[in-house]
């Protein structure tokens, strides 16, 4: 669907990626050219060459909408992703035991989704409809039996399976939900300033780094001899933040980072994000919570089906009207007849919300 | 901890009832004549019935269940195990003579099958479906299959006939003077009755640990360490290792009744002077109380291994030994 449009990247290395896909290999045929006329070879849909930092308010490039606060220093995204697919080989679930025969299931196709710098961007999604492999894709994390392919700038640099994987915590940091995802058998403190570095400058100035993150985020000393299954659910969700500032990423994925809080306080727990991405960071946010999205993103990305059905500014979503997939528009229905009894959702997506906040409280943060 | 102290020493003292009641029963209501068992089929026959009697009002073999075993208990609790009949010498002593040579062979074979197998077990799961993980896993379903004692001829076929590399049995040279036997010669004939029992061991510590491996990285926590930049070797050493090594080594302690129950078997086929022969001989000849003995003596091996996994276990994991604290605070 997006064949045409062409790369706005400017440092395409020719660098190869996850297996790229036709499309995108067309579109890098000349990467030194790129390099060297950034600016004319951003044919949008309108002829006039422009560099990202000129995209108006709301102008659609990309697969995207921008917010105001989207930026483009040094003219690329700090993350694009453009038609990644991720497949599983696996058994035909659908037929009989003994004939099963292998057959690849796309999970994810052909999805594009682009983060700037200083801003959260909202994937929103049903649970369990794949969301979590995307973050697994971003950071290079694949099953044996997964085949992926896309293409994937960071921060503009063309990278592959490879480069993906010397970034994880070199760049790209995860915040995982829950504190399953820390070592149940080792102190706090040693998994925050992270195991396995072994030079021992390195180790004390980590240490004084994680002291001082610790002191930031309200977490007392006595919290790094402590292990996981004494955390309380707010303290875990800070200590995985420290986890993840540790590294002093330049992208966060946020994976459901506020499971089971309600709205106001999942707002609240955002807060250290907004700090994040106003230092100039870049936050992808992945969650099932339409009404959180809409109240802490900038821009908000549609999944469905395994792909991002719209990604646009938040503001998108102040009326039916601004939005351009049928699904988005059916899902500013479903919250606006939240507060009207008997009328059924027609979104899955609601059904581990868990948020009451009346709907009237809708999109739109404050605009400037 | 008074109280974990207090669970324990009953569950003992209940457990070693059980296992001597036990041992007792089965050897009344078993269909061997002590008499006719011990000395021999010939002499049997050409025996006087006065002097059958004799020997049968020895062995004890009229003398009613209960009254025998409450007669060797009340001896057992003042420290007396009785007397072997079929070797003619305090239980005590044939226990302490064999038990030597069998603790020899256990002790090998569960240290090499423990390390061995769950060095097998963890690079299986971490690199599950290679060819490494293949070879381990079929070499582990082979040897779960295998009869230990069918493994133990073989052995006995390739390095001792064949080869000539190992004695064919016995933990001793024939006709060397016990105080001429050298550390050399007794390794020399534990090798093959050790291997063959490490050997066996090996495939189920192997499988257990490759299948918590998988577990283990597949967790979120590990899935966490390699979205920050941890590379497989480091994960498994930081926190692999970590979350491995208790459930291996409570498995290694709690198994240390398969291995005593294959020491029986391996002790036969090398002619190993251990328990598990004399426990063999003892059940055949109807010596119930070296039977016993055996029997608590094992039952307290097996118990002490348990015991041990279940201590270690509160001092490794933080969560139980919080736990134990927190809750006798209360």
């Amino acid at each position: 669907m997006t064949m045409a449009r062409s790369k706005c990247e400017p440092h395409g290395n020719a660098q190869p990626g996850v297996k790229p896909t036709t499309e995108s290999t067309q579109s890098m045929q000349d990467p030194q050219a790129l390099h060297d006329q950034p600016r004319s070879r951003h044919g949008h849909a309108h002829a006039e060459p422009h560099g990202h930092a000129q995209h108006l308010h709301g102008e659609f490039h990309h697969h995207h909408s921008h917010a105001h606060t989207s930026k483009h220093p040094g003219f690329h995204h700090l993350l694009t992703v453009e038609g990644l697919n991720v497949a599983f080989r696996m058994y035909d679930p659908q037929a009989p035991f003994f004939r099963a025969k292998q057959r690849e299931v796309e999970v994810i196709h052909d999805l594009s989704i682009s983060v700037h710098e200083g801003e959260i961007v909202a994937i929103v999604g049903a649970s369990g409809s794949g969301k979590t492999l995307l973050a697994d894709s971003i950071m290079g994390l694949f099953e044996p039996n997964a085949r992926v392919s896309g293409v994937i700038h960071f921060n503009g640099e063309r990278v592959g399976a490879d480069a993906l994987r010397q970034l994880r915590g070199n760049g790209i940091s995860l915040v995982p939900q829950s504190v399953r995802y820390l070592d149940p058998l080792m102190k706090i403190g040693r998994q925050v300033e992270g195991v396995g570095r072994s030079d021992r400058d390195q180790a004390a100035s980590r240490l004084a780094k994680r002291e001082q993150l610790f002191a930031h985020y309200g977490l007392g000393p006595e919290v790094a001899d402590q292990y996981p299954f004494e955390l309380s659910g707010g303290m875990a969700r800070r200590v995985l933040l420290c986890c993840a500032l540790m590294d002093e990423p330049k992208l966060i994925i946020a994976d459901e980072p506020t499971p089971g809080l309600d709205l106001e306080l999942a707002i609240k727990a955002m807060d250290d994000f907004r700090a994040f991405a106003d230092e100039g960071g870049g936050v992808l946010l992945i969650t099932h919570d339409i009404e959180l999205a809409l109240r802490v993103a900038d821009r908000v990305a549609v999944f469905k089906d395994g792909t991002v059905v719209e990604e646009t500014d938040v503001a998108s979503f102040a009326s039916p009207d601004s939005l351009n997939d049928p699904f988005s528009r059916e899902l500013w229905y479903a919250l606006r007849f939240e507060d009207m009894p008997q009328t059924q959702a027609p979104v899955e997506d609601r059904t581990e919300g868990a948020t009451t906040a009346p709907a009237a409280s809708l999109p739109s943060r404050e605009e400037g | 901890m008074a109280r974990f102290v207090l669970t324990n020493i009953t569950k003992f003292v209940l457990l070693m009832l059980g296992v001597s009641l036990v041992t007792f029963v089965l050897v009344s209501i078993s269909p061997v004549d002590p008499v006719q068992a011990n000395v021999g089929q010939a002499a049997y026959a050409s025996m006087g019935e006065e002097k059958r009697a004799q020997l049968a009002a020895y062995w004890g073999a009229d003398t009613p269940l209960f009254e025998r075993y409450f007669n060797w208990l009340g001896a057992a609790l003042s420290g007396d195990l009785g007397m072997s009949l079929r070797y003619n010498a305090p239980v005590a002593q044939v226990i302490a003579e064999r038990a030597l040579n069998s603790l020899a062979l256990m002790a090998v074979a569960w240290v090499v099958s423990g390390a061995l197998g769950f060095l097998l077990g963890i690079f299986a799961g971490a690199y599950r479906g290679t060819v490494f993980d293949r070879v381990v896993k079929g070499y582990c379903y082979l040897l779960a299959s295998t009869p230990v004692f069918w493994l133990g001829l073989l052995l006995l076929i390739v390095f001792s006939v064949q080869l000539g590399w190992f004695p064919l049995g016995l933990s001793v040279p024939i006709g060397v003077a016990s105080s001429n036997v050298t550390f050399v010669d007794a390794l020399h004939h534990l090798a093959l009755p050790a291997l063959t029992l490490s050997v066996t061991g090996v495939a189920n510590i192997a499988l257990h640990t490759r299948e918590k491996t998988i577990d283990v990285m597949s967790s979120p926590y590990v899935r966490f360490a390699r979205s920050r930049g941890l590379s497989t070797l480091r994960i498994l050493r930081e926190h692999g290792l970590r979350n491995l090594i208790m459930p291996a080594i409570t498995l290694q302690f709690a198994s240390i009744a398969e291995i005593f129950g294959g020491s029986v078997l391996v002790e036969e086929v090398f002619s190993y002077p251990g328990l598990g022969q004399a426990a063999v001989t003892a059940g055949l000849g109807g010596d119930a109380a070296l039977l016993a003995g055996i029997a608590i003596f094992s039952a307290m091996l097996v118990f002490g291994g348990n015991l041990i996994a279940n201590i270690l276990y509160g001092v490794v994991d933080p969560r139980i030994a919080k736990r134990e604290v927190t809750s006798d605070e209360l």
